[in-house]
């Protein structure tokens, strides 16, 4: 059994996180990880992307290859887009509905819906607003997981909940409550698709 | 007992060269090599052992510190990215003369397909012009396990050795096995003093033993366990050479038994008799190596005309570039797989200078003078200031490598450019502009130089600068004359007094410093979260 995904979104939208919650709850689980990532001069405002493999037997690339990737978790809608050649046909998309817009020409967002939905499976989650919503701002990235989570199929909801608690634990229980709270409102926005 | 861990490559490493014990790690910040430093700074093991992991001024007096640990009986690393071993390449080849005493290291991290360099070198050309050995690990596992070896191996040839590791490589994570750290090395003397002066006498003779090494590597043992053909595809016309991730890549696409047969090399010099072993059985070589076609040129040296060998030369790889696993699926004829079509909605969304940067305000303040000059030109440097080069700046004219801008603008200024301003930035002016500012006082050169201080080295992700309270102090000691030292801060209610200091230093004749001071806004912000917490 394997699962491929692609994080996606704009530097600092905390998609490195995403990547340790599930790299933490993959390795508790015994499953072989791979995780490629980008850092450097890439990161400045521009677009950010990480390659995570999980899988139940060895794994060589560190990046995926076109048409493995079964699920794409993008912070900011456009990012998705980017990696279309990467997903499976019918494989799955969550992603942020709102755009971050830092470049002086973006791309009308109807038409990104409708170019993501082309050949995928779609959920869009205001995940910027469902966080504030439920006062936890700045975890919008954990709406997005919670949204995600059924979709990563390779691990049990509740082990990524276990890898949030474990990853947030040093920076105090409020971060981790917050956290965890905003994960639970991004599964009930899944829920409801 | 084993203890399982998900690391970064680079982390990997680090981590591999503390527990080999490990004295001092000497290094200069760069994309992708930083990680390796920074994983050692934060390391428990570290403080306990009181390792030195303090950045250097450059790559340079990097490597020399630890060369010079390293003839003290010590085990010591440098790490850089690697144009860094452009910097520090003197003292790397000369290494190679002297030879180690304690375990010496030394890893450069290549940065193919550039995303975050200027150019897309190799370095394994520099460990096969140095004649020095060479480590390309495949994975975080190998590149772990690799180090200790690498420290062993230096110590057992009294040679450096060259750790190989390339972008994928540095900022992948996987999940690394580590074992029981190893004492540190006592203090000891070199046991060949002579070796250690570089006399035209001692280093002729040092230059036929390094020569000799260079077989005796080959037979070691541990080039056979580290370069291994895989057997593979009884009538096989085609034989692959891998290198590095191209093995990676490579091994992703096979699915069962392999077709052919496989040479995966990990340590170099390139393994003559195992080539030609494979030249024997295939009348075809395909060489799967990341970076510049480095074996590749090196078979046509070895083999028959007969045989035909294939790869970046030949266009069966792309001549630049990154290798993927689309590629080799590409070269290797196999189908490739259903996936959702690409859409060209999709934008660029370059990197910019962040939201409230003081470079920004610089380069604001420094083109409203410069639009009074239609002849002035900016020639800039490395670092985030780089980025005034693109929209909506447009401020600078050249960067090609650390501590260029002083020095060209000084070769543009004699040559009758006017007005001829550097803009450098504070960890890039310690790293390699200081002795170009010696010079433009010493010629009277007629140039203005910018230094954009941001109190830290910004591009990488903010590591102490070397340059950190000493900007004006070094100016003056290098004779920068002191009414023509000026000091702005870059925010928008100071443009009209920026503006005015930057269009009189220019109006100058002479050499002058315009230091242009403000905090890193991401430190700046880290430094608050930290005061917010105490």
């Amino acid at each position: 059994m394997k699962k491929d995904i692609i994080l996606s979104g704009v530097g600092g939208q905390g998609i490195l996180s995403i990547a340790t919650v599930i790299g933490w709850a993959a390795i508790n689980n015994s499953l072989y990880i791979k995780q490629a990532e980008v850092h450097g001069m890439s990161q400045r405002g521009g677009d950010v992307q990480s390659n995570l493999r999980l899988s139940s037997t060895p794994i060589f690339s560190d990046l995926i290859p076109e048409g493995e990737c079964g699920l794409i978790i993008s912070m900011e809608p456009m990012e998705a887009l980017r990696y279309l050649p990467y997903l499976q046909k019918g494989g799955w998309i969550v992603t942020n509905s709102a755009p971050f817009v830092n470049i002086p020409v973006y791309p009308e967002i109807e038409k990104i819906k409708e170019a993501l939905q082309k050949d995928a499976n779609v959920i869009f989650v205001d995940s910027d607003k469902v966080a504030k919503e439920n006062m936890a701002p700045l975890s919008s990235n954990m709406v997005l997981l919670g949204a995600a989570a059924k979709y990563i199929e390779i691990l049990d909801i509740e082990k990524i909940k276990e890898g949030i608690r474990n990853v947030f634990a040093r920076k105090g229980e409020k971060i981790v409550e917050d956290n965890i709270r905003a994960f639970e409102a991004g599964l009930k926005c899944s829920e409801t698709k | 007992m084993s203890k399982k861990t998900l690391l970064l490559g680079d982390e990997a490493l680090a981590l591999g060269a503390l527990h080999a014990g490990l004295s001092g790690v000497y290094a200069y910040p760069g994309t992708p090599s930083t990680e390796i430093t920074e994983f050692i700074q934060a390391h428990p093991l570290t403080k306990e052992r009181n390792i030195h992991c303090q950045w250097s001024c450059n790559e340079k007096t990097a490597m020399e510190a630890a060369l010079g640990a390293s003839y003290a009986g010590k085990r010591a690393m440098v790490c850089m990215k690697h144009v860094g071993m452009n910097v520090c390449a003197d003292c790397f080849v000369n290494s190679a003369m002297t030879g180690s005493n304690g375990g010496l290291v030394v890893v450069a991290c290549d940065d193919p397909s550039m995303h975050s360099s200027q150019n897309e070198q190799d370095s394994r050309f520099y460990a096969d012009f140095a004649m020095v050995p060479c480590l390309e690990p495949s994975s975080q596992q190998e590149a772990y396990d690799m180090v200790r070896f690498a420290f062993d191996y230096s110590e057992k040839y009294s040679t450096p050795v060259l750790m190989r590791l390339t972008t994928r490589m540095a900022h992948s994570r996987s999940v690394v096995e580590v074992k029981e750290a190893r004492e540190q090395n006592p203090l000891s003397n070199p046991t060949d003093p002579r070796r250690w002066i570089l006399l035209p006498a001692n280093a002729r003779v040092r230059n036929q033993q390094v020569i000799k090494q260079l077989e005796q590597y080959e037979e070691d043992p541990s080039a056979l366990e580290h370069n291994k053909i895989y057997e593979g595809g009884e009538k096989a016309q085609m034989g692959i050479i891998a290198s590095g991730i191209g093995w990676n890549y490579l091994m992703e696409n096979i699915v069962g038994k392999i077709p052919f047969p496989v040479l995966k090399i990990t340590q170099y010099p390139i393994p003559k008799k195992l080539i030609k072993e494979m030249a024997d059985t295939c009348s075809t070589l395909l060489v799967v190596e990341e970076g510049q076609p480095f074996i590749e040129q090196r078979l046509r040296g070895y083999l028959p005309q007969s045989v035909t060998i294939k790869g970046r030369l030949d266009g069966t790889l792309p001549r630049t570039g990154e290798l993927t696993p689309d590629i080799l699926r590409k070269a290797l004829g196999l189908k490739m797989k259903e996936a959702c079509s690409k859409s060209d909605v999709a934008l660029p969304r370059p990197p910019a200078l962040c939201m409230g940067c003081g470079h920004r305000d610089f380069y604001t303040a420094l083109n409203n003078v410069i639009k009074n000059y239609p002849t002035a030109k900016v020639f800039s440097d490395i670092g985030c200031y780089t980025l005034g080069a693109l929209a909506p700046f447009h401020a600078i004219n050249s960067c090609v490598d650390m501590g260029a801008s002083i020095t060209m603008a000084i070769g543009a200024s004699e040559s009758g450019l006017h007005p001829s301003v550097a803009v450098i930035g504070d960890s890039t002016f310690t790293h390699s502009g200081m002795t170009g500012l010696l010079d433009a006082v010493n010629m009277n050169a007629n140039i203005t130089v910018c230094i954009s201080d941001n109190l830290t080295t910004g591009m990488t992700g903010g590591q102490d600068s070397a340059a950190f309270g000493r900007i004006e102090n070094i100016c003056l000691g290098i004779g920068v004359e002191k009414e023509h030292i000026r000091l702005i801060v870059p925010l928008p209610k100071n443009y009209a007094e920026m503006e005015e200091t930057i269009r009189q230093e220019i109006e100058y004749n002479g050499v002058s410093v315009v230091v242009c001071r403000r905090e890193c806004i991401q430190t700046a912000k880290r430094h608050l979260k930290k005061e917010n917490k105490k």
